[in-house]
């Protein structure tokens, strides 16, 4: 009965009036409050949107962030570089928030140990690429696109080939950017079977 | 008596070393001080020479004319980073048989297909697997060295003016 009493006092509190606090002080407290609530909220968030996150992780910085640093993503004569996050975060606030709780499960995998090795990793590579790739088909390669948009594509300036499949099947959305662009930061798993 | 023999065995042989490294050491040294010693770098042995930039690969996708008939061709693009291991041939995802309808690209020749007794296979032998092997891009680098190759044409021509060229 203790408990059913103590839950009826929280509710005769939180529904009754103030009794000692102005409302000035409650609206503009609140206010505050929300500000360094939501503040913090986000920058906890970004902080787990930065590479220096991601690597912090043996099972990142060992496998897929070492291919990365040979490749053109981060590597090349511009020095502008893709980090983690800019390839494999929405940067759509929304669609943020929607990836992050998908990456629940990759703490899941952490604590577990589920690719706590190069063999074990190895072993599900081609599992974890099909959600990456699932995942740029289903969003039209958003995140290629955040960078490459095809609007501004100068064709004149890519090599003949580029030029012409990029006319061929980008143009009319017969494929999207990861169809053809597969394995472009990372090494691919055994690809028999796969389509092209 | 057999101790005292090793010992002047081993005196003469300490003798003789000396004598061949102060030997190899002079004539290095005359060498270096010439410096008249023919190499690909262009300049002197003890001479640290700026290494020159590195070449750009070509990348416009025209065909190169071979110089033999059986000259694999060059690639004419860039294949930085394509993958080529037991997982995956990138130059195949373009190249392959079933992939040229899509990519219009020089399907790989026949003779990749056949096996060492001659008889064609259903896929790429695993001996022409590895592409690069024979095929390789070319940069725009200046050739270390000048040749004197001649095209097989004007090598026939040279030997019976009258033959006409094909």
């Amino acid at each position: 009965m203790a408990l059913r009493d103590s839950i009826i006092t929280l509710w005769k509190t939180l529904t009754g009036p103030a009794r000692h606090f102005s409302l000035g002080f409650l609206t503009f407290g609140g206010f505050i409050a929300g500000i360094v609530f939501w503040g913090g909220f986000n920058t906890a968030l970004e902080l787990t949107n930065t590479e220096t996150f991601c690597i912090s992780c043996h099972e990142m910085r060992d496998n897929v962030y070492a291919e990365l640093k040979s490749t053109i993503h981060y590597t090349n004569r511009s020095g502008v570089r893709a980090t983690c996050p800019d390839c494999h975060v929405p940067h759509q606030w929304t669609d943020k928030i929607a990836r992050k709780m998908q990456a629940s499960k990759e703490v899941w995998g952490k604590i577990f140990g589920t690719i706590s090795t190069r063999d074990k990793f190895l072993e599900k590579r081609l599992e974890l690429a099909g959600h990456e790739w699932e995942r740029l088909k289903a969003n039209d390669s958003l995140e290629c696109r955040n960078c490459h948009n095809f609007e501004f594509m100068d064709f004149t300036a890519q090599s003949k080939r580029a030029a012409d499949h990029h006319a061929r099947f980008l143009a009319n959305k017969e494929k999207t950017c990861i169809d053809c662009h597969k394995g472009i930061a990372h090494r691919l798993p055994d690809m028999a079977g796969i389509a092209k | 008596m057999r101790h005292q023999d090793r010992q002047g065995l081993s005196a003469r042989a300490v003798l003789l070393a000396c004598a061949a490294v102060l030997a190899t050491a002079l004539a290095a040294g005359s060498v270096i001080a010439a410096d008249t010693t023919a190499t690909l770098r262009k300049d002197g042995i003890s001479s640290q020479k700026a290494p020159p930039p590195i070449a750009r690969v070509e990348n416009r996708d025209l065909k190169r004319a071979r110089n033999y008939p059986e000259q694999p061709p060059t690639i004419p693009h860039q294949i930085r980073d394509y993958q080529i291991d037991r997982n995956v041939n990138k130059c195949l995802t373009c190249h392959s048989r079933t992939a040229v309808e899509q990519s219009q690209a020089p399907m790989v020749s026949v003779t990749h297909f056949m096996d060492r007794d001659g008889q064609v296979r259903g896929a790429v032998s695993p001996r022409r697997y590895f592409c690069l092997q024979c095929h390789v891009p070319q940069t725009d680098a200046k050739p270390l060295v000048g040749n004197t190759f001649t095209d097989v044409d004007a090598v026939i021509q040279e030997a019976v003016p009258g033959r006409k060229e094909n």
